[in-house]
């Protein structure tokens, strides 16, 4: 047909007015057999008369082969064929656009439409006056009947129970063409129907749509696989759009220019510059270049003063280790490992092991093989040398011999005990405590045994044994050399017994003093009850009893041989009590408990009096009653502590195996800490006279210390240990349970849980 | 006071270090750019001693640089090489990539390089510094000259590190300077003294490597970058300081005929040709000056104030006791058999002064044939040897490594074919009161000394020792003995007491006598004022104490462990040799 340009403009104005009908017309498509080379594509040529419904393809089709548009086509030609081939497709975006969506009823494509593609189009667009024109080619669908779908592309089951689909403009239901076939409808319908097979329903509509011969020929095609276009030939021979053989003429035939036959001036002129830059030795060519470095003296002129400032925090990298003889091929037998060191080393950890290899022995240089991991050995040095992060250490090179400290011998500061000299036997179970009578010639001691025993100090012979009929915790002498009395702890009460040892006339005297106590007129509330002792208790040598509400703890005597002090176990402020003999009375010095009390003790020579608590020691003016000091032991639990006769030093044992020595005069703090027992100490004591000082612990063990306290204020006191003292065995986990001084001597007695008491001088 | 108040870790130590990832963008350089950085200008990070306050308070695992070290890197010339570098390989590429032959070429020429010179001189101010550092140089360059010439690593890394092994082993044969070589199962070790500096190094033994697959090669390469550097430097410098050419020219050269080669090829063939000649250990160098004679200096004394004159002895003494060592092999010629490893050994009787030669065929070099009469020495590594040739000792490989850790020639009954060898021994052990020495240590310091114990008046000895050790053993059981009979008396008569307290049937026996060991009793009361002293230490002085009181006792330990494997050994030994006699009697 040959359409020519003005028609084609004039339909794309035609596009672009709203409202319009565009119709496809099939004999437009008669054209592109016809067409030779011209500038638009014969099958995008979609001038469609006015008033013809229209059915655009999205898809335009004409991306097929070129050789189906009927021609060769020059590439330039061909290019501005593909320019225009783009218009229509805008345009028809442009008109999808305008149909807003709106999809007439779907029909199977014209094969003279669109070939290959299925396109589903709208059939028509009603624009905004709901006019519809159906396509001429669904000619059987029946006209009158409102078939639309107005409700777009949208699942169809959401209709199924409804009797329309969508409505129209003015808001009245579409109907859905009515339905009412029974099976025996359907059947007389398909025998009497000739066209029944090619009637298929649209979903969208709902109406029944009679295929045309060419729509049923088009599905054949396709079910067979084939082309959908009849008259698309796909064994075409493919003709090259340039031939491949070189031609003999050029392609134009126009003659050479003359500039190509006469040399470039500017190329002259640039050769010419060169030629002189060479000639005046501007360019010169390039030299090989050397790829052996050179080597000259760079240390000519070697300054020691220009080491940068860095280098004072260099730190030179350590040498590799030199190889000892293990790494020799030919090792002395004893370097090679035995079959369990083997074995060790091949178990531990690569990092661990102390020799990186495994010394072996070659019997000649030619058996020696290579080592394997020589490059990786390499390696780790290089990280080493790279990636280690590097400090200066010093080194500690000490003199294990200089940490020692220079203390004064032992020998120089004799006498201290130093061998066991004697063993009492006799307890049958742990003994507790010990005393010894001021003279020094008696020693009582107490055990689990529920017996007080009394020796004689020099020939360890037991003079009298005491039942007592409980476990005794404590055992006090007095400290007055005119009395003859011991106080004894034995569960809740303090016996006072009067041992009736030596002079026959002190003992006497002792008795004498008790029994003169004339009761006070006025009975004064007590926290304890006094009980003279029964004929039975006096023959035993009982005198009295302190009767206590609760269990005792200890028993000590005041210097003067007249009060003395015990501590009750228990929580309550009722823990310490202050007894007088001579009147028979008692009191509570403490009106509220400070803690757990462990021990207490008066001082020797001031009325100070020292109660010791877990682990605080403090000390009371009795005659100010007010606390004149507070020590902290640093210990987890005291268990014991003993005054220096100068009063003006006290040491502390705690289960925690520490002895704290405190300078009253210095600190609260203790001048020195000695941790040299292994196990909890039990009790410490300090001589009388000596600057000796005793402790025994749960080790087994006494150490006897040198404790020298010097009258000058300025100087410190003196610490050595001077003796480790052994003997006692351990039983039940306990060692020594307490040591004692002897008065005068430089003895120290020890009882043990084995039952014994042992004298070391 | 004015001034800002600093906040807590913009002060003190946190501002002197730097952690790496903070020093690499600092520097604008990529992590393998800063390693290779780092390498090449011997960076290292540092511990700080309160990781806690450098790390702002908290407890990560970091590396921390020095801030001064980063800076310093700032102004390094090479940095600006490595970024042309990475331009450099980017245009490559896309010239490759666009199939540009001629731009990739011509890039290819430009190739960025850069060199290390200044980085020696300045991380080693005087040549005594590079002297010090030479050791893992060395070791370095001997290890990549055995590299295969292919893939791994450039051909020209390897050459160039073959060619500066092989100078410096010609410096130590014409310096003489060599003091120790120890055959180790890793490879051999030298160790020679060059200006006062002992510079030890090993070198593999002659076999392929098998490639580890855990080794960056890459960080080793920039090792050997600078230490190639550093080695050509050295060298240069020490064949001056005997007045050699460098590089090195062999004497008596007689150049082949080379005709009909292109010059350039000529050049090649006869700079391959002086480094076999180098390597083969056998020509003296050519020295710039002539010497006019062999003028030793007579070193003039200046004694040091307060140097005694004993002291002055004993310096003369070691003076001339390393001019004997230097002319060890003076006058011996050595032959080497092709189954022994021509390089070290050539190397080491070079360096003592000998004459050596080998199988023409072997390599090039050989000076004289096997059959040369005056050979006295030829190094065998087989069990047997056909067709021995009077007049010459056939001795293992084994005699020329302990003659010259001995400093003296051993006797060679003990080396030859065959024969069971004695235990190598390192050289590098000197040993410490308190440390074990092996009997042949022993017997070789003897040796040294200059006596001369035959082997019988040797084995005397050994039994000697053994029995004195044996004595020292039972002294020490019967103390152990002696104090367990004490505790046990002292129990008994602790006992004999109760029980007469108990029952009287008292028995009076005749008391012995015993005799007190007065110095045994003085050792033990000193051992108890050291244990009540030690008992006074403060905590922190005891723990120290206990400390090096327990590594002493593993030392001990281990000596003592070492010595009963030795005695077993010997022990065995023995017993084989009687069965053997008794076997041979009967």
């Amino acid at each position: 047909m040959g359409t020519p340009p003005g028609r084609w403009l004039q339909s794309w104005s035609t596009l672009r007015t709203p409202g319009e009908h565009l119709s496809c017309s099939s004999p437009c498509f008669e054209a592109p057999r016809a067409a030779v080379p011209v500038s638009v594509c014969p099958h995008q040529q979609r001038a469609v008369p006015q008033g013809i419904p229209f059915t655009p393809s999205p898809t335009p089709v004409p991306l097929r082969s070129p050789a189906a548009c009927g021609g060769i086509m020059p590439g330039g030609v061909f290019l501005g064929w593909r320019k225009e081939a783009r218009a229509p497709t805008r345009a028809l975006l442009g008109w999808e656009m305008l149909g807003g969506g709106c999809l007439g009823a779907e029909h199977l494509p014209d094969p003279h439409c669109c070939s290959s593609v299925p396109s589903h189009g709208p059939g028509g667009r009603g624009g905004g006056k709901g006019l519809i024109l159906p396509c001429p080619h669904a000619a059987s669908v029946p006209p009158p009947q409102d078939i639309r779908n107005t409700v777009g592309n949208i699942p169809m089951e959401w209709y199924e129970d409804f009797p329309h689909i969508g409505y129209d403009l003015d808001g009245r239901k579409i109907y859905k063409p009515i339905r009412n076939k029974d099976e025996l409808d359907k059947f007389l319908e398909k025998m009497e129907n000739p066209d029944y097979w090619r009637t298929v329903q649209d979903k969208m509509t709902g109406a029944d749509i009679k295929l045309t011969d060419e729509q049923v020929d088009l599905v054949q095609r396709l079910q067979k696989g084939q082309f959908g276009d009849v008259h698309f030939d796909p064994y075409e021979p493919a003709v090259d759009f340039f031939t491949h053989e070189v031609m003999i003429h050029p392609v134009t035939n126009r003659p050479a220019d003359k500039r190509s036959f006469i040399p470039s001036l500017i190329e002259k002129e640039k050769v010419s510059k060169l030629v002189h830059a060479i000639k005046m030795g501007w360019i010169k060519p390039r030299k090989p270049k050397e790829d052996t470095p050179t080597y000259y003296d760079l240390w000519a002129h070697e300054d020691p003063n220009s080491i940068l400032g860095r280098h004072k925090m260099h730190v030179p990298a350590p040498k590799m280790k030199l190889p000892g003889h293990e790494e020799s091929y030919n090792p002395p037998p004893e370097y090679l490992l035995s079959e369990e060191e083997k074995l060790a080393w091949e178990q531990q950890e690569p990092a661990e092991r102390k020799l990186n290899f495994i010394p072996q022995q070659y019997r000649c240089l030619r058996a020696v093989p290579a080592y394997p991991r020589f490059i990786q050995e390499r390696f780790e040095r290089c990280l080493d040398l790279y990636l280690c992060p590097r400090q200066r250490k010093m080194r500690v090179n000490v003199d294990p011999e200089d940490l020692i400290p220079k203390l004064p011998k032992p020998r120089d500061l004799q006498p201290f005990p130093t061998t066991q000299a004697l063993v009492y036997r006799g307890h049958t179970s742990l003994v507790r405590c010990l005393s010894i009578s001021p003279s020094g010639q008696w020693l009582a001691s107490g055990s689990d045994d529920c017996t007080v025993r009394f020796w004689e100090v020099c020939t360890a012979r037991c003079m009298k044994t005491l039942p007592v009929g409980g476990v005794v915790k404590s055992i006090a002498w007095n400290p007055n050399p005119t009395v003859c009395l011991v106080a004894v702890c034995v569960e809740q009460s303090v016996l006072l017994v009067n041992p009736c040892l030596g002079d026959k006339l002190l003992y006497g005297a002792t008795d004498q003093v008790l029994e003169s106590y004339t009761p006070p007129e006025e009975e004064r509330v007590q926290p304890v009850q006094w009980l003279t002792a029964t004929i039975e208790e006096h023959s035993k040598g009982i005198r009295l009893t302190v009767q206590h509400s609760k269990a005792l703890k200890q028993v000590t005597w005041h210097g003067k041989g007249d009060y003395f002090a015990t501590v009750v176990s228990d929580n309550s402020s009722m823990q310490v009590l202050i007894h007088q003999t001579s009147k028979r009375w008692s009191q509570n010095p403490f009106r509220k408990s400070k803690g757990l009390v462990q021990c207490v003790l008066f001082h020797p020579i001031r009325p100070y009096f020292f109660v010791a608590t877990q682990r605080y020691v403090r000390v009371y003016n009795l005659l100010k009653q007010e606390l004149t000091k507070k020590l902290m032991s640093n210990c987890k639990w005291v268990s014991s502590m003993a005054i220096h006769p100068g009063g003006d030093n006290v040491i502390c044992g705690s289960y925690d195996s520490k002895l704290a020595w405190f300078d009253l005069d210095l600190s609260t703090r203790p001048y020195q800490l000695l941790r040299h027992h292994k196990k909890a100490l039990r009790s410490v004591a300090f001589h009388k006279h000596y600057p000796l000082f005793a402790s025994g612990s749960d080790d087994g063990t006494v150490i006897v210390c040198h404790g020298m306290v010097y009258n000058d204020l300025l100087q410190n006191p003196l610490l050595v240990p001077v003796k480790v003292l052994k003997g006692h065995a351990l039983t039940l986990d306990l060692g020594v349970l307490d040591v004692l001084f002897h008065p005068t001597q430089p003895w120290v007695f020890s009882s043990g849980a084995d039952g014994t008491v042992r004298l070391y001088t | 006071m004015g001034g800002l108040e600093k906040r807590k870790y913009e002060r003190g130590s946190a501002t002197n270090y730097i952690t790496r990832n903070r020093a690499r963008k600092k520097l604008q350089l990529s992590l393998a750019d800063f390693r290779r950085l780092c390498i090449l200008k011997g960076i290292y990070p540092h511990e700080p001693r309160h990781k806690k306050k450098v790390n702002k308070g908290s407890t990560a695992p970091r590396t921390f640089y020095l801030l001064k070290d980063i800076k310093f890197l700032l102004h390094e010339p090479i940095v600006n090489k490595f970024r042309e570098y990475k331009i450099f390989v980017r245009k490559l590429r896309k010239a490759y990539g666009k199939s540009e032959w001629g731009t990739a070429e011509r890039l290819k020429d430009n190739k960025p390089s850069y060199k290390l010179d200044h980085i020696v001189k300045e991380r080693y101010p005087t040549f005594v510094d590079a002297l010090r550092d030479l050791d893992d140089a060395l070791s370095m360059c001997f290890l990549f000259s055995t590299f295969p010439r292919t893939g791994k690593c450039h051909v020209q890394t390897i050459q160039l590190c073959r060619r500066l092994a092989v100078e410096f082993l010609n410096y130590v044969v014409a310096s003489r300077s060599l003091r120790k070589v120890f055959l180790s199962i890793k490879g051999i070790y030298y160790q020679a003294e060059v200006l006062g500096q002992p510079v030890t190094w090993i070198t593999p033994y002659a076999f392929a490597h098998d490639h580890p697959t855990d080794v960056d090669y890459r960080v080793m390469a920039t090792f050997t970058e600078f230490y190639t550097t550093l080695l050509g430097f050295v060298n240069f410098r020490l064949y001056h300081s005997l007045n050699l050419h460098y590089p090195p020219k062999v004497r008596r050269q007689s150049v082949p005929a080379l005709g009909g080669f292109p010059l350039r090829a000529c050049l090649l063939r006869l700079l391959g040709l002086l480094l076999q000649k180098l390597s083969a250990l056998s020509a003296s160098l050519v020295r710039v000056v002539a010497p006019a004679q062999e003028d030793e200096v007579e070193m003039d004394e200046f004694p040091v104030e307060g140097e005694t004159a004993e002291q002055l002895d004993a310096r003369r003494k070691e003076q001339e006791a390393l001019e004997k060592h230097k002319k060890l092999f003076e006058g011996l010629r050595f032959f080497l058999n092709r189954e022994v490893p021509r390089e070290p050994l050539a190397f080491i009787i070079r360096c003592f002064g000998g004459q050596v030669s080998w199988d023409k065929s072997l390599c090039i070099g050989a000076t004289y044939d096997v059959s040369d009469p005056s050979i006295t020495h030829q190094i065998v590594d087989r069990p047997r040897v056909e067709q021995q040739v009077v007049g010459r000792y056939y001795l293992q490989p084994q005699w020329v490594f302990d003659s010259v850790n001995a400093k003296l020639c051993l006797p060679v009954a003990d080396y030859f074919p065959g024969v069971l060898l004695p235990p190598h021994l390192s050289p590098f052990v000197t040993e410490q009161e308190g440390d074990y020495i092996p009997p042949e240590k022993l017997k070789l310091l003897a040796m040294q000394r200059g006596e001369e114990p035959g082997e019988e008046s040797e084995e005397d000895e050994e039994e000697e020792e053994e029995e004195e050790d044996d004595n020292d053993n039972e002294e020490e059981e019967e103390e152990e003995d002696s104090e367990k009979e004490e505790e046990m008396k002292l129990k008994k008569m602790e006992e004999q007491k109760t029980q007469s307290n108990k029952a009287l049937p008292v028995k009076v026996t005749a008391g012995k006598v015993r005799l007190e060991d007065k110095q045994r009793l003085e050792q033990e009361q000193q051992n108890e004022e050291k244990r009540l002293a030690i008992m006074m230490m403060k905590k922190k002085e005891k723990y120290l104490y206990k400390k090096i009181m327990f590594g002493k006792k593993r030392k001990i330990r281990e000596v003592n462990k070492l010595a009963a494997k030795r005695k077993a050994h010997d022990d065995a030994i023995k017993e084989e040799k009687k069965k053997n006699k008794k076997a041979r009697r009967a």
